[in-house]
């Protein structure tokens, strides 16, 4: 369920590590809590921001979820399909549902955060 | 019943509260009286208020006529006991009409999106700039001194505690209109929004698309404040306004000694998910028929808590759905042919008056008096059953001899003529 | 078994712009007495708009209809029980709409001199008198147009008073069951929200906030009875440890219905609190407002009251301006009147006793309610409930929808958050018996069904005007208006 190359936060978000950029996301755990996302706020591109500091949020009908960035850095991308199709987030928040995309200023960061297999201790879910 | 629960006496049901909290006597209040003698009552009070045969009192609270319908309407029971519509399934009705009324006073503003309505229009105005500045992420706010006096000290209230500078900006003593030059000194880079009302206090119309021309050359939003809604059926709605903050009090809700009433609260599309209050949507049911129900709770307070847009948790449902009758009632050439005779009634008086001002007016303007003083003018009128206009210098120290004079549909020509002879006119 | 409703025809209904057509009208305005005016010549042609588009053009028949049915498809308290918690959804005595329509209390302006406002100005000072003895506090104002608007008058006093010490402090304590207007207030006041956990009884934790209050702290906002119904038994101890550190007590006056006449929150230690009447006090809720929030207050907050205050001189009441230490006007003109009017119409109906029947009256059904329900469903935490009961169910959303089909308005649904699956049920002390026992048979028989049929329950309701509303698609595209 977990993708085992990412890394988790307690917050409940992934981060996928590219060269110099880090691409992150709400997890499965996350959008199942949320119930039916109806939209997503994100930062502005070229925000720079901070490890566990706030970037957005992600809105159910009833609920409303802050997102933390689990990297520095600066924004250089957001999702350009969340606008139209906030349900991607609940379909695929792996793949097609990532949020925003992070220059890292601080590289050896994200390995420092929980691996698939803590993350799952952490919320109690089984691996695949 | 207290045998089911197992209690011996109703004190049973409290005695678990410690001594110190409970309140052993006896209320120091009259014991309770019957149907009669409370009806009697508040008529013995209500006659002790001068219920005048004509009123020319404006300033805020305006003296129109309210069809019989929108009693009819509002007393039913569905919608008179009703509670909030949270339960889309089964309130239909009130859902029904709100949206209605958002669609309404989007029609007659100019703007793309309305709630539900806000307390009335005083605290939509705090609520609009600080709509504005979450919008602009600056913190200054620039208001005309011509906008409702009272709506400028309640925005007063609301900034003081937020570190929001409030700056005012005057008015040109010849037209009465906002001073162009004072408001372009009043702004800076920290400008959030700029906030003006048409028709003004004086009863004067504003150059709202020039303004806006200033205000947005500076980054800064326009909000557009009204008093008399029934301004809209004949003025220009501020199109180029950003936010549109109002009063609906001149829609068959009663003066009442100046509540309850109902706020505006209308922004342009792309500032929905700023705006403070409900608001009520379409969708479909799980048969795909039209239903409605309230929509983007996100924003507000139940589900944000400190991070909501406003602390807002009301709207004044029953207030509001009065004014979407009267707006039914009336309609589109109602509303029109309604805000084409106050213009008439209020030009009849205006011109066998001095006025202060020369700019454009509706259905109110600044009478000077000319050799009797204000309070012997009052008095005369009240002599006849007439209450006189709003002595200005309460508000503006430096307008004496000056009074605020409304009129309306209801102003009958012979009381108006009664108003231009206690002038001295 | 259903036994409060079965099924009846229910009109279709379009939207007003739907229904219009060219020409219709709905009034009629005399003719003018004076000469017409041209707009474009009195204001300048581009000040005029041509005609509001779209706007409705609908005749009298056609209003009165279109009303009368939406009306039909709304639950209202005059159809039956509203159990909704904390809303206090009692019969709204029609005396009150009467008296409102007083002529000569329903057409004066604001404006009017005092001494032409004497009847109004003596109905304030009598409701104040009122509502000071009803929480036995020193003073109060009637400003606030709704209970947030209360609170916010509320923590502005706090603040001022704070001030005029020398130091506003930076945190208000607000209890992790408290109802959302409450952190949202403390924001919009320019205070930092620091939230306590209830303790394990649902109640406040007495020593986490022995640890907490400090000199930053300038308040706690407490609900009591909380929002589980239940009276904080240490509220007096509460009090005492915030006023040992110069902190300050706001009561969230939402549960006065449980207190009315049995206990007084200025007597043990409460500063200042606001009462909601539209729910204590009976004033209608019409679909969602208008309400009244009137702040009471002790004497040290007095002279901070919103301006301006009711005086009394030998020529009769009149309206004080000269107040320096005002916090200033929270809305225009002095509350909601008509509001006010019925809320005394209604303590007048009562009196003393009557009001302290109300709240006996009150308990009674809340607890005849538990009794009946607490072999079926788990009471959410074993203290003694006042006013109301909350009871704890993973289904409780489907529960309130089946519910609905047996002829009920649903309960309070998961709220108060502290609950798993909250249901919280206030029935007031204008319900009789026998619409009590139809309601807990309902909740009994929907306790079963869950048992035998789950899938029933989970697909409630079936029974309604329209099926169950797509929330998730007026989120995801929200259409606000009607665009034809």
């Amino acid at each position: 369920m977990d993708p085992e190359n990412l890394r988790y936060t307690k917050e409940h978000e992934w981060v996928r590590v590219e060269g110099d950029i880090g691409i992150i996301g709400i997890t499965f755990h996350a959008q199942k809590e949320l119930g039916d996302i109806v939209y997503v706020d994100l930062p502005k591109v070229g925000t720079s921001t901070q490890q566990g500091k706030t970037v957005g949020s992600v809105e159910s009908v009833k609920a409303v979820s802050d997102l933390y960035t689990p990297v520095s850095g600066e924004v250089v991308e957001i999702n350009p399909l969340l606008a139209e199709s906030p349900e991607i987030l609940n379909t695929d928040p792996y793949g097609s549902g990532w949020l925003v995309k992070i220059k890292l200023s601080d590289p050896g960061e994200a390995g420092k955060l929980l691996t698939a297999a803590e993350y799952q201790a952490y919320t109690g879910t089984e691996s695949p | 019943m207290l045998d089911t629960i197992g209690a011996p006496a109703l004190e049973d049901l409290y005695a678990h509260l410690p001594e110190s909290v409970r309140f052993a006597g006896s209320l120091n209040i009259p014991p309770g009286r019957s149907e009669y003698e409370i009806i009697d009552y508040f008529r013995a009070r209500g006659s002790e208020n001068i219920h005048a045969r004509a009123n020319f009192l404006g300033a805020g609270v305006y003296h129109h006529y309210r069809p019989v319908l929108v009693d009819t309407v509002v007393s039913r029971g569905e919608f008179l006991t009703s509670y909030t519509p949270y339960q889309a399934e089964i309130s239909q009705g009130t859902l029904t009409a709100i949206f209605e009324f958002q669609t309404m006073i989007c029609q007659l503003t100019g703007m793309d999106v309305a709630n539900a309505s806000m307390y009335d229009g005083s605290t939509a105005v705090p609520e609009a700039a600080m709509m504005a500045m979450r919008i602009t992420g600056r913190s200054g706010i620039a208001v005309a001194r011509t906008v409702h006096p009272e709506y400028r000290e309640v925005l007063s209230t609301y900034t003081r505690h937020q570190g929001i500078s409030v700056s005012e900006f005057e008015y040109d003593v010849q037209s009465g209109q906002v001073d162009l030059e004072s408001l372009d000194q009043a702004m800076n880079e920290n400008t959030a929004a700029v906030i003006i009302q048409s028709p003004n206090f004086f009863g004067m119309v504003e150059n709202t698309k020039l303004i806006a021309e200033i205000v947005h050359a500076r980054g800064a939003l326009l909000v557009f404040v009204f008093s008399e809604a029934v301004s809209l059926g004949l003025l220009e709605p501020p199109r180029d306004a950003d936010i549109v903050a109002g009063e609906l009090q001149s829609f068959a809700i009663a003066p009442s000694y100046g509540g309850p009433f109902a706020g505006v609260l209308a922004a342009k599309e792309q500032y929905v998910r700023q705006i403070p209050g409900r608001l009520v949507g379409e969708t479909k049911d799980t048969n795909g028929n039209r239903a409605f129900c309230l929509t983007l709770a996100t924003r507000e307070q139940h589900i944000r808590r400190e991070k909501a847009t406003s602390n807002i948790c009301t709207n004044q449902a029953l207030i509001a759905l009065m004014a979407t009758v009267f707006m039914a009632v009336y309609g589109k050439q109602g509303l029109r042919e309604l805000a084409e005779q106050n213009l008439a009634k209020s030009h009849y008086l205006g011109e066998r008056l001095w006025r202060r001002f020369n700019g454009p007016y509706f259905n109110e303007f600044v009478a000077v008096t000319g050799p009797r003083s204000v309070e012997e003018i009052n008095g005369r009128l009240q002599g006849l059953q007439i209450v006189g206009g709003l002595p200005l210098d309460r508000f503006y120290p430096e307008l004496g001899n000056s009074v605020l004079l409304c009129c309306t549909e209801m102003s009958r020509r012979a009381d108006m003529d009664a108003v231009a002879e206690a002038f001295g006119a | 078994m259903i036994r409060k409703v079965r099924s009846h025809p229910s009109q279709n209904e379009a939207l007003l712009f739907e229904m219009s057509s060219p020409g219709k009208v709905g009034y009629q305005l005399p003719p003018l007495d004076v000469p017409g005016v041209d707009p474009a010549g009195a204001l300048g042609a581009e000040r005029v708009r041509a005609e509001i588009e779209n706007f409705p053009e609908v005749s009298e028949v056609d209003v009165i209809r279109h009303f009368t049915r939406l009306s039909t498809w709304n639950y209202a308290i005059d159809l039956g029980l509203y159990p909704l918690g904390s809303c206090t959804m009692k019969y709204n005595p029609r005396v009150n709409e009467a008296v409102a329509r007083t002529d000569g209390l329903m057409w004066i302006h604001p404006y009017q001199s005092d001494a032409l406002a004497q009847g109004a100005l003596a109905i304030l000072a009598e409701l104040e008198r009122v509502l000071i003895e009803i929480t036995g506090m020193d003073a109060v104002t009637l400003q606030p147009a709704a209970g947030a608007h209360g609170e916010l008058t509320g923590i502005l006093l706090v603040r001022a008073v704070l001030e005029a010490q020398g130091n506003m402090r930076r945190k208000v304590i607000v209890p992790d069951s408290a109802h959302g207007t409450n952190p949202s207030t403390v924001h919009t006041a320019g205070y930092e929200v620091v939230n306590v956990a209830s303790n394990d009884r649902g109640m406040l934790d007495v020593d986490a906030l022995e640890r907490m209050v400090d000199e930053d702290v300038a308040a706690i906002m407490i609900t009591n009875p909380n929002t589980l119904g239940v009276f904080e038994e240490n509220i007096a101890r509460v009090a005492e440890i915030f006023h040992a550190k110069g902190a300050l007590v706001y009561m969230d006056g939402a549960n006065m219905n449980a207190l009315a006449g049995i206990s007084r929150p200025g007597d043990y230690g409460i500063d200042l609190m606001h009462l909601n009447l539209h729910k204590t006090f009976s004033t209608p809720h019409g679909g969602g407002g208008p309400g009244s929030g009137p702040v009471a207050v002790k004497k040290q907050f007095e002279p901070f009251l919103p301006l301006p205050r009711l005086r009394r001189a030998s020529s009769g009441w009149s309206w004080d301006y000269d107040r320096p230490k005002s916090i200033g006007r929270v809305r225009a003109f002095y509350g909601n009147f008509g509001v006010l009017v019925r809320a005394l119409a209604y303590l007048m109906a009562h009196g003393g006793d009557g009001l302290r029947r109300a709240t006996q009256d009150a308990l009674l059904n809340a607890n005849y309610l538990r009794k009946l329900l607490e072999p079926h469903y788990k009471i959410a935490y074993n203290a003694p409930s006042m006013h109301e009961c909350v009871f704890s169910n993973p289904s409780t959303s489907a529960i309130a929808k089946r519910l609905i089909d047996y002829g009920f308005h649903p309960y309070t649904v998961s709220f108060p958050l502290i609950v798993h699956g909250a249901m919280m049920i206030e029935p007031t002390e204008t319900e009789s018996k026998q619409e009590l026992d139809l309601f807990a048979d309902a909740l009994i028989s929907i306790a079963k069904e869950c048992d035998e049929n789950p899938d029933l329950v989970l697909r409630a309701p079936y029974s309604t005007r329209t099926a169950k509303v797509d929330e998730v698609a007026a989120a995801r595209k929200p259409i606000l208006k009607w665009k034809g």
